[in-house]
């Protein structure tokens, strides 16, 4: 007797949560999935329990489905039959399952204390070998080689990259600490970057993904720092008289734009990113604050309130008019633009709720994504298919993501207290 | 075939990359051989490459208490940066105690309420607290002794979230260095 599947009572729970336009996952996994709307599929994959993995310090195949599920496009189907990337599937059998694909593979330790991960995924459907790749990796990166595992897997089964191994910085506040935490994608394995009595604020990637630009206020002012998160170095980048805030990295990772007040107001300057005198880019007796660059780094879009409330505009990053680019309502803030320049995500307030929205910039149309509030500071993931902001839950602030037409969303593990300002960093390179 | 040239050239293999393999390209049945590669005792743990190193900053102390018995907190309506007429008093004290020393040194933090996004609050606050600076200057106090920050919405002086709390939120402080 081979291939017994323990899955029955999560698809149930699943069955009846679609139901509910809600999909409640079994108890182990640390984070809800909701998915709204009809018609949604789902592609079901089986995972083996990997060879090895009972002693394994980080239940490889366990963190693979959580990750599948989470994306909203795959049901996992959890296999007790442990089964490596040698075992030759009985096809017929997982098919009639209804399994789509297959993931096996293994764990051991090796001499040095490292691990060796090997995985191969199947087409169930086409009986085909889709794959393998194997990994000796140190204990502390376990999850990480999970997460790659996942991105494989997606990109493999959508034709698109996976986000998995991806990592979203964000801060915390609990009792009087607040900390920058550096996670994975999934909001797990969370590592702290700063902590400090005073607040921390608008952590920025660079497109390296190896540095953190943020504004920490433990010198009793805004001050906007750059952080090597590896090593822990970092550096000033503004101190100017003032306020220093807002930084946004360039697309080239040579500049960052950033707000100062040095001037008086609060206006956009454009720094060198190993430090250097600031260069001024808006000029106005308004508000100017939040730039972010558009992918191709030939525009700024920021915010500004010179009509009177606060707006979005774009102006190209080399000077000249800003044209202003929200219309509706009369405080739209923090744009964020998706990897293709196709997508803005920002908060608009409306009805004294402030909401995420998403505009298509070339059809120039827009829609509200979400049913929380107060929704604050969303960025898109490196794929362009997510979106992660903070809200309100249960009154506490907590991390969501969203795809980006708001049809699947799911609650980010993480910190205890309140869970604010992230910010999805880049692809990193493996 | 050669065993210990196999075993050698897969513990090689196995310590120069923790970048994937393609699964195809590497000896599969032949883990047992890579158990016989054991380190040296006194070698450093391999380091995880998604490890993050960590800061704690530390707070700086204040040293000048300011002018006894005057209010350090001047407080806005909504919406407005304008310094109401009772403040006035409050403005013109620190203004005398300043002036009486050039080497004191003041920052004016401006605060606002929880509601809307924590940038364009911080850009809200700094409003309050220029306001508060150029009306110093209006009473001679030089530019050189003066630093307007904001703190925006991070620092709320009340908790909760009624209009009296945001009315003390709505604040600038004035600290002395």
């Amino acid at each position: 007797m081979s291939n017994r599947f323990f899955s029955p009572t999560s698809k149930l729970l699943t069955l009846a949560g679609l139901l509910l336009g809600l999909v409640a996952l079994p108890s182990w996994a640390q984070f809800r999935v909701e998915v709204s709307g009809v018609g949604l599929t789902q592609t079901p994959i089986a995972i083996a329990v990997m060879r090895g993995e009972e002693n394994a310090p980080q239940k490889i195949s366990t963190i693979v489905q959580a990750d599948l599920e989470r994306s909203g496009q795959f049901r996992g189907n959890a296999l007790m039959l442990a089964m490596d990337e040698l075992t030759r599937p009985d096809f017929s059998a997982l098919k009639q399952k209804g399994d789509e694909a297959l993931l096996t593979g293994s764990i051991t330790k090796l001499a040095d204390g490292r691990y060796d991960v090997r995985f191969r995924l199947w087409d169930l459907v086409r009986g085909q070998d889709l794959g393998g790749q194997s990994y000796a990796t140190p204990v502390g990166d376990l999850r990480m080689i999970a997460h790659r595992i996942s991105d494989f897997i997606y990109e493999k089964l959508t034709g698109e990259r996976g986000v998995f191994s991806t990592r979203i910085a964000y801060v915390t506040k609990l009792g009087g600490r607040f900390s920058l935490w550096v996670a994975d994608a999934d909001g797990e394995n969370a590592q702290a970057a700063l902590t400090s009595p005073e607040p921390i604020i608008s952590p920025n990637w660079s497109p390296s993904g190896h540095e953190l630009a943020y504004v920490s206020f433990e010198a009793r002012k805004p001050v906007v720092y750059v952080h090597d998160v590896a090593s822990g170095k970092r550096r000033v980048a503004a101190n100017f008289k003032g306020n220093n805030s807002s930084p946004a990295w360039s697309p080239d990772g040579r500049s960052l734009a950033v707000t100062l007040s040095r001037d008086g107001g609060s206006q956009i300057y454009l720094i060198p990113a190993q430090g250097g005198e600031p260069r001024r880019l808006t000029q106005s007796a308004s508000i100017d604050t939040e730039p972010v660059f558009y992918p191709d780094g030939s525009a700024l879009y920021f915010v500004s309130d010179r009509g009177g409330s606060p707006q979005i505009y774009r102006m190209p990053t080399m000077g000249g008019p800003a044209q202003r680019v929200t219309f509706a309502g009369n405080y739209n803030i923090s744009p964020a633009i998706s990897p293709d320049g196709r997508w803005m995500a920002y908060i608009s307030r409306i009805n004294g709720q402030f909401k995420l929205q998403v505009m298509d910039l070339k059809a120039e149309t827009n829609q509200s994504i979400t049913d929380t509030g107060p929704d604050e500071r969303p960025s898109f993931s490196p794929n362009g298919r997510l979106i992660v902001y903070s809200t309100q839950l249960q009154g506490r602030e907590a991390l969501m993501t969203s795809t980006v037409d708001g049809r699947i969303k799911a609650r980010l593990a993480g910190q205890n207290g309140d869970i604010r300002e992230p910010h999805w960093g880049p692809f990193l390179k493996h | 075939m050669n065993k210990t040239l196999l075993t050698l050239a897969l513990a090689a293999l196995l310590v120069a990359c923790s970048s994937p393999v393609k699964l195809n390209e590497v000896p599969v049945e032949d883990k047992a051989a890579t158990q016989v590669a054991a380190p040296p005792a006194d070698a450093p743990a391999p380091q995880a490459r998604s490890a993050v190193a960590s800061i704690d900053a530390r707070p700086l102390a204040s040293v000048d208490a300011g002018p006894v018995g005057v209010l350090k907190v001047i407080y806005f309506d909504y919406d407005s940066f304008a310094i109401k007429p009772e403040f006035q008093a409050v403005v013109e004290k620190h203004a005398a105690y300043i002036k009486q020393d050039n080497k004191r040194r003041i920052a004016v933090e401006g605060h606002t309420d929880e509601r809307g996004g924590r940038e364009y609050n911080l850009a809200l606050g700094q409003k309050r607290s220029e306001a508060v600076r150029k009306a110093l200057n209006l009473l001679g106090v030089s530019d050189a002794q003066i630093e307007a920050v904001s703190f925006g919405k991070e620092k709320p002086a009340a908790s909760g979230s009624s209009e009296e709390a945001f009315a003390k939120n709505r604040r600038a402080e004035i600290a002395y260095k």
